[in-house]
């Protein structure tokens, strides 16, 4: 169920941001959902793609800073409030969130989001718990392509 | 990481037949230094009109300089001299007898052209192979050469010294670090001469290629060109197995060759009967005693087609006048952190490279690619250390890195008591001239001024 994702240093540049795209493109990598976190001074691309250890070593190859996360993919159903009672899973819990963004694309009537946790073991049994399992990797990218 | 590193010793290496000059008692080589000055300053005055012009403002004719002891009546001479004299100003030989020449290298403006005579060329050859034994290079060494060969002229001098000395050289330079790890690897490579920050990007590209350093047979590295503090040769000896030498030159004379570290590696020896060294105030101008930090001024003893007189390297540093347990008589002087032309004054306050570097490299786990950009705002000095990041630093999180640069603009601010402002970079974006780190970006001229 663990989603590892690409993190990337960019320079908060005119053009940075379209290096590793161009990176990816050439290689025939597809991305399929990503975030670009900024601050004044820089910025930190963060990647899901199928092959991420082709896009590692492209993008590393040509010099990038890459590190590696492992993340969690969660439906959530695509309605007002589908987000607010996940987020209280957590909260009972004590779980922090450190960032989430969305994947594009959704699973049937259901949103898909992307969680980073600070401790991801906790998030895990957490989610178990309350009786709720986040989307493994293959079945991710797999239903994601057939949509 | 915890590798075992080989043990490299601390032993001096076996005695090379070419240091035996290394070793000449004081006395007589204070004959032959005198003995060389008074030709060097005769020539000079005799061919080249700027030393004449200045001896004769300066009230000194050559037959009052009758050994080192009178060189403090000769007048100084500086980097814009030898500029001035663009292209031939300062040969002290026709033309005809010149047999080599190497251009200026532009950029920081710096070296002028330099010069060689057959004999400058044969005496070139014997101090870097002097410098390379000092640093423990002996015959039957695989000596890998990635010194840039443009860069002054440390690339050539070093291959010619490398293959006098007896060791296999490889001449291999610039850009492609992969191809440098592979040699470095395949070839059995035993000692490899280099820019500090050169290495150090192979040294990170090597981990990175899962190639340990510290399990080859490198043992040696031989660093010139850059000043670089205690704390980066640290860096590298422990990142790579190897003890780290630096070999001093000077781009205006002779490049590498000047003088080296030995075994002991606590100060370099000048090879002083044919370079001779003395320290001034760089304010006054005025001779400081041994032991004392100021200006290191060279005079060449034995150059012939471009003889430098008193020539004020800009380089800090202080004589050591006590022997070194290695044996040899040539006085050593403190290795060369700082560069008068890389210092700069910000709020009243000198700062040197070597002391950001310092403070960069106090903190876990930062490498020392960085770049000091010196800029003016609303009449006020602003100073921002670009960092690149490393693999090792970087995270997926915004907070994890403002706080590195939070702590490393704290680090900074507590070596210097200035406030700087810290910017994280992307790697491998900090400009390298010719495999040669430039530190200080002065922005501050281009502004407005206050």
């Amino acid at each position: 169920m663990r989603i590892p994702q690409l993190s990337l240093f960019i320079d908060n540049k005119p053009g940075h941001l379209m290096v590793p795209c161009r990176l990816l493109a050439e290689a025939g990598i597809n991305i399929v959902t990503l975030s670009l976190a900024d601050t004044k001074q820089f910025g930190i691309l963060r990647l899901i793609v199928r092959e991420w250890q082709r896009a590692r070593e492209v993008l590393e190859a040509a010099g990038l800073a890459v590190a590696v996360t492992e993340v969690l993919a969660i439906e959530v159903a695509d309605r007002p409030g589908g987000l607010v009672e996940l987020l209280g899973t957590f909260e009972k819990a004590g779980i922090n969130v450190e960032y989430m963004y969305a994947f594009t694309a959704r699973l049937g009537n259901r949103a898909v989001l992307v969680f980073r946790f600070d401790d991801l073991d906790a998030a895990i049994s957490a989610l178990t718990r309350a009786g709720i399992n986040p989307v493994s990797p293959i079945h991710l990218y797999d239903r994601l392509e057939e949509e | 990481m915890s590798h075992a590193a080989p043990a490299v010793s601390d032993a001096p290496a076996p005695f090379h037949p070419a240091s035996s000059p290394d070793y000449v008692p004081r006395e007589p080589l204070g004959r032959l230094q005198s003995q060389r000055l008074r030709e060097v300053v005769c020539r000079a005055y005799e061919r080249v009109a700027l030393y004449r012009q200045r001896m004769q403002k300066h009230g000194v004719t050559p037959a009052e300089i009758r050994g080192v002891e009178d060189l403090p009546k000769l007048p100084l001479t500086v980097n814009s001299d030898l500029l001035d004299a663009y292209p031939f100003g300062m040969l002290a030989v026709p033309l005809g007898q010149v047999l080599r020449l190497h251009p200026p290298t532009g950029g920081t403006g710096k070296p002028a052209v330099v010069a060689y005579t057959k004999r400058d060329l044969d005496v070139w050859t014997e101090v870097v192979v002097r410098c390379l034994a000092c640093c423990g290079v002996q015959r039957g060494d695989v000596v890998q050469n990635a010194c840039p060969p443009d860069l002054f002229t440390d690339g050539p001098g070093l291959c010619c010294a490398g293959e006098t000395l007896g060791a296999s050289v490889i001449p291999i330079s610039g850009g492609d670090v992969a191809r440098q790890i592979m040699v470095l690897k395949d070839f059995g490579v035993s000692a490899i001469c280099a820019t500090p920050s050169y290495f150090l990007h192979l040294v990170e590209r090597a981990e990175k290629m899962g190639v340990d350093l510290r399990g080859l047979p490198l043992r040696i590295g031989a660093f010139v060109a850059e000043p670089w503090s205690e704390a980066l040769r640290r860096r590298i000896e422990d990142s790579a197995g190897i003890k780290a030498y630096e070999i001093y030159g000077l781009a205006e004379s002779i490049g590498p060759g000047i003088g080296a570290e030995c075994c002991h590696q606590n100060g370099l020896h000048l090879l002083e009967d044919h370079f001779f060294p003395e320290i001034v105030d760089p304010a006054s101008g005025e001779p400081l005693p041994d032991g004392q930090e100021g200006e290191l001024v060279l005079t060449t003893l034995s150059k012939e087609a471009m003889p430098l007189v008193r020539y004020r390297t800009r380089d800090l540093t202080s004589i050591f006048p006590e022997p070194c347990p290695c044996g040899r008589t040539m006085r050593r002087i403190r290795r060369i952190e700082r560069h008068g032309d890389e210092m700069f004054v910000i709020h009243g306050t000198s700062v040197f490279p070597a002391q950001i570097e310092a403070a960069l490299l106090a903190i876990e786990g930062t490498l020392p690619h960085y770049q000091i950009v010196l800029a003016r705002e609303k009449g006020l000095d602003q100073v921002e250390v670009q960092i690149e990041v490393t693999p090792q630093v970087f995270t997926d999180r915004v907070g994890a890195l403002e706080s590195l640069q939070t702590r490393l603009a704290q680090e900074i601010e507590q070596t210097l008591g200035i406030g700087v402002a810290v910017r994280l970079v992307e790697p491998h974006t900090i400009e390298r001239s010719h495999g040669k780190a430039k530190r200080v970006v002065d922005k501050r001229a281009l502004g407005t001024l206050p």
